[in-house]
């Protein structure tokens, strides 16, 4: 039999081709464990517990923390969570439950083009709405542009999540003569709760780690600020200042910041994906 | 027997399409009706009407009168919530909430509508889930979720929510048919039972299981009642060519 | 008799409850439209001194009070472009690994590990881009790059940070969400396409390069406008790598800027107000351009879905 050489060819450059694209993978997966693991071994040596428990030191004076930064981060992001999770989650609702002429359409795709806006954007448009009002940087500015941010994720994913329950669920209920509110409050939301939580815990995951919208709103602090009117240290804006200094020490601290700052998100991110996971989504049958 | 529901010149549609035409039927009460008729011809949409479900899809409506003791389900002013209490209805396919225990399961339609102590709960459910012939099958694990109970079980404890509810008429579209045979004989003794308090019926595509239970019987065919009578007639001596036709199985 | 079915009421909780969640639905388009407002009121001082010119003056000069934006919307596109030049086959591949030859366990962890990579802050990024990517492009990637002098892409010094730095961080960030859409349109190509091309007698690549990826095309175009759109907008690892310096090249070596790392940089510095409002225009500027893109990608989406019931982006 005569080899067919066309055959061959094709057949090495196919493989050939496969080839790269496994190449491709294992490049990208590289890449997140470089990063992590680079991130990781910087970081941990200039971790300790001063750094959760501290304030800032000057330049050059040893030892200090971020303490007043994590807390930061936490006041402002919670903020936003308590603005974006509500009208969030009550847009979802109508959009999934009640949506279906023209104005759910028109929502549904204002939310998902606001989803596209970059998050510098939100940051000025906190500036101006607050910022220039209120004629100071301040926690709750920041806590606006996040919650920006956070909004349409939240819609999105809420609404996908409220799809996922079966409609004779829906049925069941109303059949039991229960009305379609109530249905929705206490059969809907229910069985979605789990991906709510997870879908929420992604949103906050996304946003906590974001510094470009908090320059310029929540700006920075090197002392402890309890008071939303002012100006508030956050993890990732401290991280950035620290890095782009030229102090060898502040460089460490930008490290330690973002060893815990990619602590805390991919923390989030894992245990948003697990509660999934185990808590499952239960259908019937 | 009383009629308990009147179905008086009802046609129903699915946007421009016409899935129902002109129906009357009178249903009487403390009996089992079944509803015949190959795949497709409106057997479930004519359920659904009965309690107000069929509005509830998207796009569907429909009119005519369905008289339930005296009083028109469609008539204005009335809600359909309230209707929906009245009748009882239990889907194809079981479907408890995934989010309770079978306890839960059980007065569902009670608790979410009013407030309940844990002692009215224990109690209700325990006094329906009888009823429904779960009880022993589910004492010991009442507070495991629903859905951890194979699909006839699942089947009667739907049933149990229903009648929990306290209607007086219980719809059933096709109950059984997504069950094995073992279940689907212990759901048509469950009817038989009911019968005494309810007035059922009952949308099933086996004809021995409606020649088995019900007193009457209607067949359906293409949006149409075509025959209605009492179930012997029907299946010994139909007066419809089309009715024997598909009794006899030389129909699709 | 009929009072025991009817409960009339002009206010049922029914209606109170739809009308609340439509409220915050109608809340969304509202804000929308602030944020729009916003912008352009905070802009106009700039677009009442330079009007459109604003667009095409290359000087951005803020002691002498003038400022044009062409060196920043320069700089986002080109480190964009860059970036999609490199991510796009990369995360082809990617798709095709995971929707064609991986078996399902290291589908999902691949999957997983690349979403991963999609949830680092891009501050983490930044800092693996100016600490770790710098030093390896200044000494061993921009060297020999700069021997090829006589192309205008790599005329300049090895400095480690510009374009080149910013483009590649850009498409690692952007690659999980080209392949992750990319490999969702791929699945759902059905087997009888894919069976009809092996029966045909096609190898298993060919079957990849001439039925499933023609078959997903408008998916993975709404896939690389949406990578755009993020690239495009990515601000703080970019502003970590770029080199910040507002000048027109087409030169990978060269440093350059950014509109968001203008932003970034300049807005708690800025000292004047007309600075604060070119800054704020150029916002506008990066608004329109996402609102456009992100528009597109979801028309594109919604014609896809039309047609063949596909994927969701
Ligand atoms: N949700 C729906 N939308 C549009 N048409 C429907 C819908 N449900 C049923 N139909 C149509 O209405 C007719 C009656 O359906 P159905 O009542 O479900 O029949 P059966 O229960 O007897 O099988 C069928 O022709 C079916 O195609
Ligand atoms: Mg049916």
């Amino acid at each position: 039999m005569k080899t067919d050489f066309r055959y061959m060819r094709r057949k090495i450059f196919g493989t050939m081709m496969l080839g790269l694209s496994i190449l491709a993978a294992l490049a990208a997966v590289s890449m997140l464990f470089w990063i992590l693991g680079y991130t990781f071994i910087k970081g941990i040596s200039a971790v300790n517990l001063d750094f959760f428990t501290k304030l800032p030191t000057p330049v050059g004076v040893p030892g200090g923390g971020l303490a007043n930064s994590i807390v930061g981060s936490i006041i402002v992001v919670g903020m936003a969570a308590l603005m974006a999770i509500p009208v969030g989650i009550a847009t979802a609702i109508y959009l999934s439950e009640y949506g279906r002429g023209f104005f759910a359409s028109t929502v549904r795709f204002v939310s998902d083009v606001l989803a596209g806006v970059p998050a510098i954007v939100a940051g000025i448009v906190a500036y101006a709405l607050v910022v220039t009002r209120m004629h100071r940087f301040s926690a709750f500015s920041g806590s606006v542009s996040l919650a920006l941010l956070m909004l349409p994720i939240i819609i999105r994913s809420s609404e996908e999540i409220f799809r996922t329950v079966p409609d004779t669920l829906r049925e069941a209920s109303f059949a039991l003569g229960v009305p379609k509110w109530k249905t929705i409050l206490s059969i809907v939301l229910k069985t979605a709760s789990g991906g709510l939580v997870t879908g929420t815990i992604l949103a906050i995951a996304r946003v906590g780690g974001e510094a470009a919208p908090l320059l310029f709103t929540s700006f920075s602090n090197s002392f402890w600020n309890f008071n939303p009117g002012q100006p508030m240290a956050t993890l990732p804006v401290d991280l950035f200042n620290y890095s782009i200094s030229p102090y060898q020490d502040w460089q460490q601290k930008a490290w330690a910041a973002a060893l815990v700052l990619v602590g805390m998100v991919l923390i989030l991110n894992i245990s948003a994906r697990l509660y999934l996971a185990r808590k499952g989504f239960k259908r019937n049958g | 027997m009383a009629d308990k529901i009147a179905v008086e010149g009802l046609n129903a549609w699915f946007g421009k399409t016409q899935a129902l035409h002109n129906i009357n039927m009178a249903v009487p009460e403390n009996s089992i009706t079944a509803i015949i008729g190959p795949s497709g011809c409106g057997k479930s949409t004519f359920i659904r009407c009965i309690n107000r479900m069929h509005e509830e899809i998207r796009g569907a409506y429909s009119n005519g009168k369905i008289i339930l003791d005296g009083e028109d389900v469609y008539g204005s002013g009335v809600d359909p919530v309230l209707i929906r209490r009245r009748l009882g209805m239990v889907f194809q396919k079981p479907n408890p909430f995934p989010t309770m225990s079978i306890k839960e399961n059980a007065v569902a339609g009670i608790i979410l509508n009013k407030r309940m102590s844990r002692h009215e709960i224990e109690e209700t459910a325990e006094k329906y889930l009888r009823r429904a012939a779960l009880w022993d099958e589910v004492k010991d694990q009442l507070n495991k979720p629903g859905v951890s109970l194979s699909g006839g079980q699942q089947q009667r404890l739907c049933i149990a929510r229903a009648l929990a509810v306290e209607p007086e008429v219980l719809l059933a579209d096709e109950p059984a048919s997504a069950l094995d045979p073992i279940s689907t004989a212990k759901i048509e003794d469950l009817f038989t039972d009911l019968k005494e308090r309810y007035t059922i019926v009952v949308v099933t595509h086996n004809m021995q299981q409606a020649a088995r239970i019900s007193d009457r019987t209607a067949f359906f065919l293409s949006g149409r009642l075509i025959e209605y009578g009492t179930t012997d007639k029907i299946f010994t001596n139909p007066s419809d060519k089309r009715t024997e036709d598909y009794i006899t199985g030389r129909f699709g | 008799m009929a009072e025991r079915l009817s409960r009339k009421k002009i206010l049922s909780p029914e209606k109170i409850f739809m009308g609340m969640t439509g409220v915050f639905s109608l809340s969304v388009l509202l804000i929308s439209a602030l944020v729009v407002y916003e912008l352009f009121s905070a802009s106009e001082p700039t677009f009442q001194k330079f009007g459109l010119k604003f667009l095409v003056s290359k000087e951005w000069d803020p002691v002498q009070k003038v400022y044009g934006a062409l060196p920043f919307i320069w700089g986002t596109f080109y480190t964009s472009f860059i970036a999609l030049l490199i991510a796009l086959p990369v995360s082809l591949g990617i798709a095709i690994f995971l929707s064609e030859l991986a078996p399902a366990w290291l589908r999902s962890s691949v999957g997983f590990l690349i979403e991963l990579l999609a949830a680092i802050p891009s501050l983490i990024f930044g800092l693996w881009g100016l600490f770790v990517l710098s030093p390896i492009l200044q000494q061993y990637i921009e060297p020999p790059l700069s021997n090829l002098s006589w192309l205008p892409f790599f005329k300049g010094y090895p400095l480690g940070l510009g374009f080149l730095n910013a483009g590649l961080l850009l498409a690692v960030m952007i690659i999980p969400t080209i392949s992750s859409i990319s490999r969702d349109v791929m699945y759902t190509v059905p087997a009888n396409q894919r069976e009809g091309g092996l029966a045909l007698g096609m190898t298993r690549w060919e079957v990849v390069s001439k039925v499933v990826v023609p078959n997903s095309r408008s998916g993975i175009l709404g896939a690389v406008v949406l990578g755009l759109g993020r690239a495009l907008g990515e601000t703080m690892a970019v502003t970590m790598v770029i080199g910040n310096t507002p000048q027109f090249s087409l030169s990978l070596l060269d440093p350059g800027y950014t509109i968001s790392s203008a932003i970034a940089n300049q807005f708690t510095e800025a000292f004047d107000k007309l600075q604060i409002s070119a800054l704020i225009e150029l916002g506008l500027i990066l608004f329109v351009i996402s609102v456009i893109i992100n528009a597109f990608a979801k028309l594109l989406m919604l014609r896809m879905n039309r047609f063949s019931g596909g994927a969701r982006i």
